[in-house]
């Protein structure tokens, strides 16, 4: 870790043209879960400013490697095997150190360890499907895991989820903190998925698809995917007109 | 002329209905990856202050309660301390982590947190806001994690001169931050849309 004293300046405005509306219909279960009225604008105090943070001693072994963090031993998960890795950064371009990155996905055959998803694409004994890392110093990242699967849901008679993996970011001010999705490059789905569409702007979408990147990969044994994430820049607090301790 | 070479932030989407598999496994069933689910315990010693519950649900526009839905809040500690390396002001409770997470029940859609009662945090200006906690929400069909702030009813005096519910306009809306006591216990409904509709910010 660099040894600067923490940034406390504010978070710049979200773009929320560059993000998904709340009422999204192709989606339909935006409609009941979308706030209608407009929310109320402030500049960051300090709770939104600080937020929580979290030690590399917390982190397992196996917690960056979801090929293994489930399995039984000397067995490992089914499928594709790749690389995840990449810079989590903000919108000035500095790395953001030492922040938590989770991660969850289906297994290679586009199912999830969890009760309510009932598609009938078996699971994989030794795929549990969750990691987590922490960024270093300059705010890279990564883990191993499987591609994960395509799989369909209910909400247009024949939507189908492009292959994807969920990632939530803390960043250093709970005002940073995002939940997004990775895309694979090449997948025809991602033009016709209609969560993907709640981004109205294809710039937008492009920034959440992750290229192959074999200079990454190892080879005869894994591909590797770059997914560069990019949070909340924040002001320079140099002429900020606060009082002595905020 | 310059750019001024900016990136974008990278674009929100849906938790989904698996958050849990990533945020809360250990609830999700998955057993055996993490210790514990992260942002269970937010008293991890002998806190200072008043030990309360939060609790509540979380209803769409039907009325009927997300039992799906993520939540995470953030607080300051009893003497209004964050910890966090941003907090400059004094050394935070090391018994109170001020940030927890917790799912909605998958039967009944209830939310509990184990917490204090935070104290004053000053604005950027040096007024003191009211007791407050920052709650964000993420679930199916949410597209960007909703923010909220959840104020105590029985803090009239602060609330009357916390400069965040100053600024609502229509005063008509500032109950939907108002989280109600009974014993030890404060419920904070929070409704997506229709005319309880929770006042949420963008921040």
């Amino acid at each position: 870790m660099h040894n600067n004293p923490p940034e406390t300046g504010a978070f710049y405005p979200r773009d929320l043209d560059w993000h998904p509306p709340a009422l999204t219909p192709g989606y339909k279960t935006s409609v009941l879960r979308s706030p209608q009225r407009a929310k109320i604008s402030f500049d960051p105090t300090l709770g939104e400013i600080s937020g929580p943070t979290f030690g590399h001693n917390m982190l397992g072994e196996l917690d960056n490697d979801l090929v293994l963090n489930f399995a039984q031993p000397g067995a490992s998960a089914i499928g594709e095997r790749i690389i995840v890795h990449g810079r989590v950064q903000d919108e000035r371009g500095r790395g953001v150190a030492g922040t938590l990155v989770e991660f969850w996905q289906a297994n290679a055959g586009g199912r999830y360890r969890h009760k309510k998803d009932t598609y009938l694409a078996p699971l994989d004994p030794n795929f549990g499907g969750c990691g987590r890392a922490i960024t270093d110093a300059d705010g890279y990242y990564q883990f191993r895991t499987i591609k994960p699967g395509p799989y369909p849901w209910p909400n247009g008679v024949n939507d189908w989820r492009p292959s994807h993996i969920h990632f939530s970011i803390f960043g250093a001010g709970f005002a940073q903190r995002l939940i997004t999705q990775m895309y694979f490059e090449g997948d025809p789905h991602i033009a016709i998925c209609p969560i993907v569409n709640t981004i109205r702007d294809q710039a937008a979408i492009g920034q959440l698809v992750a290229p192959l990147d074999m200079n990454n990969s190892v080879p005869m044994d894994s591909r590797a995917y770059k997914f560069d994430i990019t949070l909340r820049g924040r002001r320079s607090t140099m002429f900020e007109n606060r009082k002595e301790g905020n | 002329m310059q750019p001024l070479n900016f990136l974008k932030e990278s674009p929100s989407q849906t938790a989904g209905p698996y958050v849990h598999i990533g945020c809360v496994p250990t609830f999700a069933g998955i057993e055996g990856v993490y210790p514990e689910d992260l942002g269970k315990s937010m008293i991890t010693g002998e806190a200072k202050g008043e030990k309360i519950t939060l609790k509540g649900r979380v209803f769409d526009g039907s009325g009927t309660p997300l039992r799906d839905a993520m939540l995470e809040i953030w607080q300051a500690d009893a003497a209004g301390l964050f910890n966090s390396p941003v907090e400059r002001r004094g050394t935070a409770d090391p018994a109170f982590t001020g940030w927890g997470r917790q799912p909605t029940d998958g039967e009944t859609g209830v939310y509990t947190f184990e917490t204090v009662k935070p104290g004053r945090v000053p604005f950027p200006d040096g007024r003191l806001q009211a007791p407050h906690i920052t709650m964000w929400i993420v679930a199916r069909g949410i597209n960007i994690g909703l923010s909220t702030r959840v104020y105590f009813e029985d803090e009239a005096e602060a609330n009357a001169e916390d400069p965040i519910l100053a600024r609502v306009e229509h005063k008509v809306r500032i109950p939907t931050l108002m989280a109600k006591r009974e014993g030890d216990t404060y419920t904070f409904d929070i409704y997506l849309q229709g005319d309880n509709e929770t006042i949420f910010f963008d921040v």
